[in-house]
């Protein structure tokens, strides 16, 4: 695969499922969407990126090591569920915080709950990539 | 729709089942990916199937109108098809890895672990 | 045999002090129970465990229980004390003082516990105490071999002992003690009597080393001696003691009790006296001297007499103070001499004087001389067995012949060994132990001659309440422990116990030979014991390479068969099937998925080209995201695609390495695989439309779409129920994606590294 044609519009295409996945993310708790999606496009792309331009490349383009990604996001989920200890609530119970709140406009919202789908969601991505780039670098 | 389902999960089921019991571990691998979607469809259907309703709520209001698609077997299922391919991919890495340590993709024939008692000798 | 190493330093330093202070501070506290108790109180402490099962954490403390405690925690100081001398400088004295310490503290659990299961924990806390102790010098095959026989026995009647305790419990409708006992005749009368009698007796015959299960006793002298002193004076052999004792208004009086109790009693002591005259080690001698006294005391809770009763504990006090003293006492002598054989051994009087003077004091207890309290238990236990109604003269004559040998024994274990001149050339010259290791059998000794002398200081205290306990309240005479209660029938008997145990005192070497001889003779319980276990081994390894074969195939098959086979019998014996459906008039569209579907999978089946086969594969897999499209899961059918992408991608990458799904030549074709497959296929499908006739509760789904907005703020259903209602288990499985993902990429790793070495 190595055409230049591929590897240019790989590229672009990589980039735009990333930033497709985030989009999938933050609108996940509203519409379909959410943390596994998010993740399973990112890895989406970055899959493509690898098979296009080496695992090399796609390493690069990732920067951190897939597993401590998945690591990080699990830790991440963790946290989001242990916070709720702070206000002696049940474990894993969402915390909201609206931000500009009127009686009709709830302004913007801050839970955990997105913290944890973030969690979920490079979980998912690193988990994966931990696996592709293995393979593919291994095979 | 159940009950054609019903019966389509059951030739998935048995196809998968005899992928699994064949000799060579990559036929196993294709069971297992059939065995997973019977699996999923499995929980989707029991939970009753729902003509193009998602389970969202519209602007503005407080629940969902009546008669969308059940949320819960939905939630199983998506977290379920995660967790197979987990399972997938690690079974795939165990074949692969089997194959470059024994040499060879027949499950009989990978004894390392529990060598033949008797006829080995 | 002597694990003390003299050349270390002479002490354990605080850890060995330490422990003396916990059964110490114990047995000062009972004592604060002693007045309570002799004015005919019973104290009752309670806790809830776990209340939905009627399980609490009570403590009950009668005379009884009181009466254990005292032994208990005052032989356990002692005992600690003297480990202190004996083990000194021991590397793992820490060990062994934790295990003792533990030991004691199941032990006191296990007789002030006022309830079914929390008697039933502590009383296998001291099995696996036990089996530590036992095991203590780890590194002798013979020490883990008796203490994993002590472990099977006793753990084998406990697993009785728990389903005894349960059905009691579930007859009685409570889990607590003192209820059951009042509700005795409520027990006879019940029709489970019998199989709870026999459970729970096989739980304390194992425990108590009743014949036949009495061989792992002698055995576990193969912990160091102060266990064995522990062992087998206050603490673990009395728990199937204290546990007939215990029971005893509840269950006693039937014929049954009667009769099992007697025989299995009278059989254990007579047999374990010859025994005991049989061995040669000291040691070995004063185990089976234990089994005769366990076998006595059984044998007077079958009577439900006063007389009978008050000899019991009696001579359960008796034996407790005794036997730790002359297991002390071998201690000591083994210590100071290096040797523990009875026929070498001799004029240590002259060395070893304190020893010698408690030795005698105790082997007087022991062999019932006036004025020892040995005396007084010996004196009741012949009005005991006379008062026994249906058989004293069985009763009489087992304790006549019994006491008999255990004054010989008394005499060769504690009288020989000190006076007798003709002593042979020993591994050590011998001198007096140091005083922690006198203390023990001195203080001993001298009370079972001052509660000889003076009874009346346990009469109010122990005797009394205890009786009074297990009886109700039977006439005053019965439990009065009196020195001289007039020429009768039990004096009569006390003579003649005194002539026949001197005879056999006298004739005891040859006596020892004939009876060495026969015991070679007669089949050894011990080995049919390893004959047991080595069937049991042979056996598992014999299902192990039935059901364990290595082969992959064959695991699925038995898996999937017993699913249909299970299922199926179910389905068949249980329910009416489905026998006509109607299939709903369906779109093309819908017709198309699913023949789609279909189709991909019997390729997948059929293809012998690996390329093939991922596609029809690709497909059923699309497909089932179209049928998750068109029935209102968006979320789940995007998930479903984004997979198949990426198990496709993965597939690919593998294929470029693995060679073909089939060798040349050979054909994938297997009729009763697919005969299997088709019926595990069959009864899913028929599983379903059964789950499908049912009505579906949709509590949980009512209760999510409710909620979702006005208490979890968000408007898809499906991902607020993964993120906020359950994300606790979306947690639990993005963990295990994880762990999937570290676990493959470990494999991956490894065989590059292989491949490059």
């Amino acid at each position: 695969m190595n055409s230049l044609i591929l590897r240019v519009a790989t590229r672009y295409l990589a980039g735009i499922l990333l930033i497709f996945s985030v989009y999938m993310l933050l609108r996940g708790h509203n519409e379909p969407g959410g943390g596994f999606i998010g993740g399973l496009v990112g890895a989406t792309g970055f899959v493509l990126y690898a098979l296009a331009c080496g695992t090399s490349m796609a390493r690069e383009a990732l920067r951190i090591q897939p597993q401590t990604l998945a690591m990080i996001g699990l830790g991440i989920a963790l946290v989001a569920g242990l916070f709720s200890i702070v206000f002696s609530d049940a474990l894993f119970t969402g915390q909201w915080l609206f931000i500009g709140a009127t009686d009709d406009d709830k302004g913007y919202p801050l839970s955990t709950i997105l913290v944890f789908d973030i969690g979920v969601y490079l979980v998912v991505l690193g988990s994966i990539l931990t696996i592709v780039f293995a393979m593919e670098e291994e095979i | 729709m159940e009950i054609l389902l019903s019966i389509t999960v059951g030739i998935l089921v048995a196809a998968a089942v005899y992928l699994m019991l064949a000799r060579n571990v990559l036929r196993f691998i294709f069971g297992l990916i059939l065995i997973s979607n019977a699996a999923n469809l499995v929980i989707f259907t029991s939970g009753r199937l729902t003509l193009g309703a998602p389970p969202l709520i519209a602007d503005g209001a407080l629940a969902p109108p009546e008669g969308v698609a059940n949320a819960l077997p939905q939630a199983l299922v998506l977290t379920a098809i995660v967790i197979g391919f987990g399972l997938f991919a690690f079974a795939l890495v165990l074949i692969f890895r089997a194959y470059t340590t024994l040499g060879t993709l027949y499950s009989d024939d990978m004894r390392i672990a529990e060598p033949r008692s008797e006829d080995a000798g | 045999m002597g694990q003390a190493t003299t050349d270390g330093p002479a002490t354990n330093g605080i850890w060995g002090w330490l422990p003396v202070l916990i059964p110490l501070a114990i047995f000062g506290w009972s004592f604060s129970f002693l007045g309570p108790i002799s004015n005919g109180e019973v104290l009752r402490f309670s806790s809830d465990w776990v209340p939905s099962l009627g399980i609490s954490l009570s403590f009950l403390v009668d005379g009884l229980s009181l009466t254990f405690t005292l032994l208990i925690s005052g032989i356990g100081a002692l005992v600690l004390l003297y480990s202190n001398t004996y083990l000194a400088g021991h590397p793992q004295y820490g060990r062994f003082s934790l295990y003792l310490v533990s030991f004691m503290l199941a032990m006191l659990g296990l007789v002030l516990s006022d309830n079914l299961i929390s008697l039933f924990v502590f009383w296998e806390l001291t099995t696996i105490t036990s089996y530590l102790l036992i095991g203590f010098d780890n590194e002798s095959a013979k020490s883990r071999r008796s203490a994993l026989q002590a472990l099977l026995l006793t753990g084998a009647g406990a697993l009785a002992l728990l389903a005894g305790l349960i059905l009691l419990g579930v007859t009685a409708g409570t889990f607590e003690i003192s209820v059951i006992l009042a509700k005795g005749d409520e027990i006879r009368a019940h029709a489970l009597y019998l199989p709870i009698l026999i459970l729970i007796l096989a739980g304390a015959f194992t425990k108590s080393a009743q014949v036949p299960f009495h061989f792992w006793l002698p055995n576990a002298m193969a912990a160091p001696t102060p266990v064995s002193a522990f062992l087998h004076s206050a603490t673990m052999v009395k728990a199937g003691v204290y546990l007939m004792a215990r029971m005893h208004p509840a269950f006693s009086g039937t014929e049954v009790w009667m009769w099992t109790l007697t025989i299995f009693g009278a059989t254990t002591a007579v047999f374990a006296s010859f025994l005991a005259l049989r061995q040669n080690d000291l040691k070995q001698a004063l185990a089976y001297t234990t089994l005769m006294a366990l076998g006595t005391l059984t044998m007077f809770l079958g009577s439900d007499t006063g007389y009978a009763i008050t000899a019991f504990i009696t001579f359960l006090i008796v034996h407790s103070l005794y036997k730790a003293a002359l297991f002390l006492i071998v201690g000591c002598i083994d210590h100071e001499t290096g040797t523990r054989r009875a026929d070498i051994l001799g004029g240590l009087g002259r060395a070893m004087p304190i020893t010698a003077a408690a030795a005698a004091l105790s082997a007087m207890s022991m062999a019932g001389f006036p004025p020892f309290l040995g005396f007084i238990g010996k004196e009741l236990k012949y009005a005991g067995a006379i008062a026994v109604t249906s058989e004293p003269f069985f009763v009489a004559g087992a304790a006549l012949l019994a006491n008999s040998l255990m004054l010989a024994v008394a005499g060769v274990v504690a009288f020989k060994p000190f006076w007798r001149t003709t002593g042979e050339p020993l591994p050590k010259t011998p001198h007096e132990a140091p005083w922690p290791m006198l203390a023990g059998p001195v203080i001993l000794a001298a009370l079972g001659a001052v509660l000889g002398i003076a009874p009346g200081l346990i009469q109010n205290t122990l005797i009394t309440p205890t009786v009074d306990a297990m009886l109700g309240a039977p006439p005053t005479e019965a439990k009065e422990l009196k020195l001289w209660a007039g020429v009768n029938i039990p004096l009569f008997l006390s003579i003649a116990t005194f002539v026949l145990g001197l005879a056999l005192y006298a004739v005891h070497p040859t006596l020892r030979n004939i009876l060495a001889r026969l015991d070679d003779m007669t089949p050894s319980f011990d080995r049919g014991w390893d004959r047991i276990l080595d069937g049991l081994k042979a056996l598992a390894g014999w299902q192990t390479r039935l059901i364990q074969s290595g082969v992959l195939r064959r695991y699925m098959f038995i898996i999937f068969a017993t699913f249909v086979a299970v299922i199926g019998a179910t389905l068949y014996l249980r329910t009416d099937l489905p026998t006509s459906f109607e299939i709903e008039p369906l779109a093309a569209k819908q017709w198309a998925v699913i023949i789609l579907m279909i189709a991909g999978t019997l390729v997948t089946v059929a293809t012998r080209s690996r390329i093939t086969a991922i596609a029809s594969l690709g497909v059923v897999g699309i497909t089932v995201a179209l049928v998750f499209i068109m029935y209102g899961a968006p979320d789940v059918a995007i998930t479903q695609l984004l997979v198949e992408t990426l198990i496709v991608v993965l597939v690919a990458v593998a294929m470029l390495r693995l060679p073909f799904l089939d060798r040349r030549g050979e054909s994938d074709h297997r009729p009763l695989d697919a005969l299997l497959a088709i019926g595990v296929g069959t009864v899913t499908t028929i599983t379903m439309l059964l789950v499908l006739e049912q009505p579906l509760d949709l509590r949980l789904t009512e209760y999510f779409e409710a909620t979702s907005w006005p208490e979890a703020f968000g408007r898809n259903i499906v991902n607020v129920i993964l993120v906020d209602f359950r994300a606790l288990d979306t947690f639990g499985e993005i963990a295990v994606v994880v762990i999937a993902a570290l676990s493959a990429y470990a494999l991956l790793r490894t065989t590059a590294k292989e491949a490059g070495k």
